[in-house]
């Protein structure tokens, strides 16, 4: 590890005065990722400013109807709390798909939100890496790319996002609330994390000089029809090969609203409006899940030890859909799938 | 006898879980400095040059120790030599400029504390003349190029069993054949204990090392060789081990660089690796292994050939006997063997849990799942009517086998008789349910060891060996067997182990110890007795007066005869009318070599696995493992050996494979988050059986060890209810989705 300095924020507007001051400087909420790149050396801040101790892990609701979620939050008291499980179960279930206990009990939503890809390669400094160090290469797409992305990716890089909350995040609609020196804006989930581009080293597009406040939830929750199935290998405690999440608004037999959403194959949670356009109308039974499901996955190209996950993927959405059109969402702490 | 063979708790679990029990890394010593590894990040080539001086330059650094400014070491292979190293030029940490593997050791940086060697080590600068590397194992039979058989037939106990009638003609002409091709990929041991040593520089100069090891005299005659020392300045310890498995049997790079150091700077030091550089340690080799079966249509073996193909280093030639088991286990009038070994630019592979069992059963165990399959047989069936009294390699009877008895109890227990035969053909809603079974076999070694026992007039025992507990429960064991021998109870009996300078010991390893350690400890306490009656003989009126050695026992304190209970005198007064307080007595035990019977230890497993269809997702729902071994000492230690075994084994099938990149030449999973090893989601119901296997010939006890025979066939039963679930052969581990959905 690379010895740096240690800050604790004040207020928030300290926090972005700190981070805008130094620009080698990193925040540290949970720093269960943080602190396991630092130790690689992978991350080399030359500061770490603690915003662990600030004011942001409140859930209130919104006049909109929604739920504003701080962004230090924990991610266990995100997935317990009544609101969320009543409201949005979604999301809770999502979040439990994840990681460990203790992990959950330590992790943020905001550092959920930046937590770095898996990639082997990106972890091993020995290695040409060009989201570490751009220009460097990608030693994944010629090498070992099993936990690749099949979606989205680009000849500098084929790393996926490996979070689970941020699948559900995706499928919700969610909006990031930011502050940076010029002041507060709001960031459509959608456009939150990027796609690798020619620019693999930048994964969102929160600017470095600002902070994530919070993350607000619309008001619709699809709490009576919706799964979050996360496939892995082993039962637990292992990120996704691929996740969906999958949520519906039906009205008469039919498919009235639904969301779809990805994790595990790409670089961001990965949806398509045109996907779930297409499920609207239908009648929620194999073949439009289906057709949905090509419509997501259409473009996906597969590399030496990856090219399972699209056929995986096929079948894990029209699995989902399935569980949500029946109102039968997969409970995470049971490993047989419904 | 009133603890032998019950359900005792560890005698040193409160110590454990409370933390008091000190690990290697956790030594209490003053005036500590800390250093930390630098690592080869290339596979193969030389060192040109390393740049230290950032390194110094950092406030609390005290030296930076590489090849070129190391302390002399010595020159020869044979300083470097271990117990159990295999032939060949073992690695000399620090020694010269060449790298043999990515993940070796080139420098060590120390400092006044851990952060700062850590911080300094990343400084460091390193140039390379990097010549090409080969790492790769071949996964499919047809992709390895020609290489040399490991050794002759019968040349050493590693070598491939001498071949027995003519395979190749019986094979042609059998009525029903088999031929598969079974990988196992390279595994690691991790241990949940980090590989570490505290080395404390005495003021004479002697050195007290503080070890993760299996056996500490293995590292205190390793370091007098390394390092020229005589043996009396060289003490090692390892009083408690968080787990080896078979990755302490040899000395590892930590404690010579600990030791080098204190040497060099003459302060204590204290070397612990990260969980990445255990990736550089020695593994599981990765295989692939042919076995072709011939049988007759009634289910009876004609023919088998097991050739394996297993990897060793550039600069060590390591290989265990994975073929020889086909051969032992099953009636089979015609066998041959074959091993070949592939030189691979990596560390030398080293024991792991079942050498050569879990990974040659294994393949053993699928081949003939596979040939009942295509017999149009019960898997459980097959086993029986190829079952041998015999081991069919030498052709002795077994000392004890009591196999028969693992298969009735464990299909009972499992309800095996409800399977229905095809593939496929059990279902649990969208799940597919499948039911496995395999055979495990393992060797029932013993080894000589001395034991000392103190016995005080007050009735405590203390019980002295060079010996290991790696967490397996030989403390408990000795303590048991103490308590009975010497017929005191257990809260008053002391056990010494994990201390080189205590009674002689091997290595803690091949499930050998707990039998050799008992018998030891029988051995000495016999000893004791029959000073203890000489004494006792000429007390006035003595009750024992005229009678032999053999005849009297000890229990609760007093000497008594073993028929006439009524004629007893207690240790202290006998002790005290010799006029002494306590009596101390070492002895070491040998077994007498048996050229007359096999001795192994069976098992049964059962496992049920349940796969979703779509999805390819697998759950190990039930295992019943049925295991013959000998007496038990301990039920409750000896249960947990064997569910470690079993948990294991799923992972062997399911879970375990050590990623490597042959572009570069390294390990890219090193690291427990992405080696998969089972999580208790993975695991469901596992159910121990012992059955009875009286054994009056292998030893006075009747012992033969367990800490290996757990695993074995775990892997296969479980991938063979894969194949029953599903219909799909997957033969190359592990079994994960993408192989099931291809
Ligand atoms: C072994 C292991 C297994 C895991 N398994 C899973 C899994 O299965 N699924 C899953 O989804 N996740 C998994 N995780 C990841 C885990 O969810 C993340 O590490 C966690 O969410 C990160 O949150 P944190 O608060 O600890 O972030 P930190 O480590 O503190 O920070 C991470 C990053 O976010 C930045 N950051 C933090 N807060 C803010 C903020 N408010 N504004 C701007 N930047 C911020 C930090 O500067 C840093 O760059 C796993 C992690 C580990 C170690
Ligand atoms: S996929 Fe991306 S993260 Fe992985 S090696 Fe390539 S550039 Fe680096």
């Amino acid at each position: 590890m690379i010895n740096f300095r240690y800050t604790r924020a004040t207020d928030v507007g300290d926090a972005v005065r700190q981070i805008a001051a130094e620009p080698k400087a990193k925040f540290i909420a949970g720093g269960t990722n943080i602190l396991d790149l630092m130790k690689y050396e992978v991350e080399q801040p030359t500061q770490l400013i603690d915003i662990s101790h600030l004011p942001l892990r409140i859930i209130e609701e919104v006049p909109s109807g929604g739920l504003r979620i701080g962004a230090l939050v924990p991610n266990s008291d995100l997935a317990y709390h009544p609101l969320i499980e009543a409201r949005y179960p979604i999301l809770s279930s999502a979040i439990l798909a994840g990681a460990s206990q203790q992990l959950r009990n330590m992790a943020s939503t905001g550092g959920n939100l930046m937590q770095r890809t898996r990639c082997f390669y990106f972890y091993d400094t020995v290695t040409p890496c060009n989201k570490r160090e751009p220009g460097s290469g990608c030693s994944a797409i010629e090498g070992i790319n099993r936990i690749n992305a099949i979606l989205g990716t680009s000849e500098a890089c084929i790393a996926t996002h490996p979070s689970d909350m941020c699948v559900a995040l995706a499928a919700l609609e969610a909006t990031v609330h930011v502050i940076g020196p010029s002041g507060e804006r709001a960031i459509p989930f959608a456009d939150f994390h990027r796609l690798p581009g020619g620019t693999p080293e930048i994964d969102t597009n929160l600017a470095p000089d600002e902070i994530i406040m919070a993350v607000e939830l619309p008001p619709q929750g699809f709490a009576s029809h919706y799964s979050y199935l996360k496939i892995r290998d082993r039962l637990s405690y292992a990120f996704a090969l691929v996740s969906a999440a999958a949520a519906l608004e039906l009205d008469g037999g039919r498919i009235a609203e639904a969301r779809l959403a990805l994790g595990g194959v790409a670089h961001k949670p990965w949806r398509r409006v045109e996907a779930e356009a297409a499920l609207r109308g239908e009648v929620p039974d194999r073949a439009a899940f289906a057709k949905a499901a090509d419509i997501l996955l259409r473009g996906s190209c597969g590399f030496a030890h990856n090219g399972f996950k699209i056929g995986l993927a096929h079948r894990v959405i029209e699995r989902t859909l399935m569980q949500a059109a029946h109102g039968t969402p997969q409970i995470q702490a049971i490993k047989k799938i419904r | 006898m009133t603890y032998i063979g019950t359900a005792t708790s560890r005698v040193d679990g409160h110590a454990k879980v409370t933390g008091t029990a000190t690990y290697a890394a956790e030594a209490k010593t003053t005036g500590l400095v800390h250093g930390s590894v630098v690592t080869s990040s290339i596979a193969k080539g030389r060192i040109v040059r390393i740049d230290v001086s950032d390194a110094l330059r950092v406030d609390r650094v005290i030296d930076v120790l590489t090849h070129a400014n190391r302390p002399p070491m010595a020159d020869a292979d044979s300083g470097y030599k271990d117990e159990v190293a295999p032939d060949g030029s073992p690695f000399r940490p620090l020694y010269d400029d060449r790298i043999l593997f990515s993940g070796q050791p080139i420098a060590l940086v120390v400092a006044e504390d851990p952060e700062t060697a850590q911080f300094a080590a990343s400084l460091v600068r390193v140039e390379y003349a990097e010549e090409p590397h080969v790492t790769e194992m071949y996964r499919r039979w047809d992709d390895a190029p020609a290489l040399k058989a490991v050794a002759k037939p019968g040349e050493n106990p590693f070598s491939p069993p001498k071949p027995r009638g003519n395979a190749k003609a019986a094979l042609a002409a059998a009525a029903v054949r088999h031929q598969g091709d079974y990988y196992v990929p390279v595994e690691y041991h991790n241990p949940m204990e980090l590989y570490g040593s505290t080395v404390t520089y005495e003021s004479d100069g002697t050195l007290t090392v503080f070890d993760k090891t299996q056996g500490v005299q293995n590292v205190q005659c390793y370091l007098c060789g390394v390092f020229a020392l005589a043996p009396e300045r060289v003490q090692v310890l390892s009083p408690f081990t968080g787990g080896a498995f078979g990755s302490g049997l040899r000395p590892q790079y930590q404690v010579v660089l600990a030791a080098l150091a204190a040497l060099a700077l003459k302060r204590s030091v204290r070397v612990v690796l990260t969980r990445q550089q255990m990736y550089g340690l020695g593994y599981r080799p990765a295989m692939i292994q042919r076995i072709e079966l011939g049988a007759k249509g009634d289910g009876t073996l004609e023919a088998m050939t097991h050739d394996a193909i297993t990897m060793t280093s550039q600069y060590e030639h390591f290989y265990r006997q994975e073929t020889g088991w086909s051969g032992l286990l099953y009636q089979c009038p015609n066998a041959t063997y074959a091993h070949r070994v592939a030189p691979l630019d990596l560390p030398t592979p080293c024991d792991m849990r079942a050498p050569s069992a879990a990974t040659g059963v294994y393949a053993l165990e699928c081949a003939m799942d596979e040939l009942a399959v295509a017999l149009g047989l019960d898997p459980l069936e097959l086993r029986q009517r190829c079952y041998s009294d015999r081991d069919q390699n030498t052709n002795r009877p077994y000392s004890s086998k009591n196999l028969h008895e693992c298969y009735r109890q464990g299909a009972e227990a499992f309800g095996w008789e409800k399977r229905s035969p095809e593939p496929r053909s059990m279902r649990d809603g969208s799940e597919l349910v499948g039911w496995g079974m395999a055979t495990g076999v393992w060797e029932a070694l013993q080894v000589p060891i001395a034991v000392r026992i103190a016995l005080t007039a007050n009735g405590h025992a203390e019980v002295s060996c060079a010996t290991s507990d790696i967490g397996t429960g030989t403390y408990t064991i000795m303590a048991q067997v103490a308590a009975d021998m010497l017929g005191v109870p257990l809260d008053q009996v002391t056990i010494r182990l994990g201390d080189s300078t205590l009674p002689q010991s091997p290595v803690e390893g091949g499930s050998w110890i707990a039998a050799s350690v008992a018998n030891g400890i029988a051995t000495t306490s016999d000893a004791i007795r029959d000073e203890l009656l000489g004494l006792a003989k000429q007390m006035p009126n003595s009750p024992l007066s005229d009678i032999a050695p053999g005849e009297v026992v000890l229990v609760d304190g007093k000497l008594m005869s073993a028929r006439d209970p009524a004629r007893a005198v207690s240790i202290a007064d006998t002790m005290r009318h010799g006029g002494i307080d306590r009596i101390e007595l070492e002895k070491t035990t040998r077994f007498p070599k048996d050229e007359t019977h096999s001795h192994n230890t069976h098992s049964a497993i059962f496992a049920e696995v349940k796969v979703d269809e779509e999805l390819g997702v697998i759950r190990v729902t039930r295992v019943v493992s049925t295991v013959a071994a000998g007496r038990i000492l301990n039920t409750k230690t000896a249960s947990s050996q064997i569910l470690g075994g079993v948990v294991w084994g799923i992972g062997m099938a399911l879970h375990e494979e050590t990623l490597l990149d042959h572009t570069f030449g390294r390990v890219m999973n090193a690291n427990i988050a992405e080696y998969h090893v089972p999580v208790n989601a993975d695991i469901h119901d596992i159910d121990v059986i012992f059955v009875d296997e009286p054994d009056d010939s292998i030893n006075r006890l009747g012992i033969k060890g367990l800490g290996e025979i757990g695993i074995v066939g775990v892997a296969a039963a479980v991938a063979n209810a894969v194949y029953h679930a599903t219909g799909k052969r997957v033969r190359d581990l592990p079994i994960t989705l993408d192989k099931l959905l291809a």
